[in-house]
């Protein structure tokens, strides 16, 4: 088999602060009812929480986020994405539920550095400034849709669709420059 | 500006994270129905300057439909409240009744 390569192979940019491509990420989406019991039940055998509204946690490396009242989005390893896909497939089987490994569909992004909330703020019309440690906040950027959270101290994490990665990774690279700080 | 919350993930997000799906609990005349029902159900649409309650989807954010009651006049939005809903709530017409006493009433 042909070797997966992220959307833009890890391109870096130095600005007020370090925009990259984050490189291969594994991302599952689950849809189901997240008041199931199964749903916790399959979640606990991975050591993973079921998620309050808009929350993200994240345990051992892995991270599942909230993204609707029906869908969580988990986000793990590259390689580790198949087989995960398949053990949950496997324990919500008798659920009204859907499981799929759309890894490949997506791109991430980390933002680095001291003033890095400023480079999303002006990309988005969300109020990033409030935005606490541990939510996720599902907004666009420009004219795409995109999710990012405070993954760490100085740092954002952002979530985009793959076909438009090379328009988010403009975008942050052009919102990155030095001297264009907010404040 | 148009500030809307949204009543399925709770953010409060301005007017182009949103999308205008038109005027809420519309009564759908399918096939059978009188020539005239059908025309005002596709059709015949509320115009007016102040209260009306719309549809809108989160469509940048969790993606769901939801219905607000809003002042087309100044923007200003009285609730929001979950789309099955087939006519305005009780309690979304106290607090529109409250801020407006002269309203006519929903219908």
């Amino acid at each position: 088999m042909s070797d997966a390569v992220s959307a833009l192979q890890g391109e870096t940019h130095e600005g007020f602060v370090t925009v990259a491509e984050a490189g291969l990420m594994g991302m599952i989406t689950i849809r189901c009812d997240l008041g199931s019991k199964g749903l916790a039940k399959a979640l606990k055998a991975e050591r993973l929480p079921v998620p309050g509204p808009r929350r993200i946690e994240t345990v051992e490396g892995r991270s599942i986020a909230w993204m609707s009242p029906d869908e969580l989005l988990l986000i793990c390893p590259h390689a580790e994405a198949p087989a995960l896909t398949e053990r949950l497939s496997a324990a919500l089987s008798g659920e009204h539920a859907l499981i799929v490994n759309v890894s490949d569909a997506r791109a991430m992004f980390t933002i680095r550095g001291a003033k890095a909330d400023q480079v999303v703020m002006k990309l988005s019309p969300a109020d990033v400034a409030t935005l606490p440690a541990g939510e996720i906040r599902r907004s666009r950027t420009a004219q795409v849709a995109a999710a990012f959270w405070r993954s760490g101290e100085d740092e954002i994490s952002l979530v985009s669709f793959r076909s438009v990665a090379g328009y988010v990774i403009g975008l942050l690279e052009v919102s990155a420059r030095k001297g264009s700080e907010l404040f | 500006m148009l500030s809307l919350t949204c009543p399925c993930c709770g953010i409060t997000a301005e007017e182009t994270e949103f999308a205008p799906g038109g005027e809420a609990h519309l009564k759908r005349f399918g096939p059978g129905s009188s020539d005239e029902d059908f025309e005002s159900y596709l059709f015949a649409r509320k115009n007016p300057k102040g209260v009306h309650f719309e549809r809108w989807r989160h469509a940048y954010g969790c993606g769901k439909w939801f219905l607000a009651a809003r002042d087309t006049n100044t923007l200003e939005v009285f609730a929001t409240y979950k789309a099955q809903t087939s006519e305005p709530p009780a309690d979304v017409i106290a607090k529109i009744k409250a801020k407006r006493p002269d309203w006519e009433g929903y219908k």
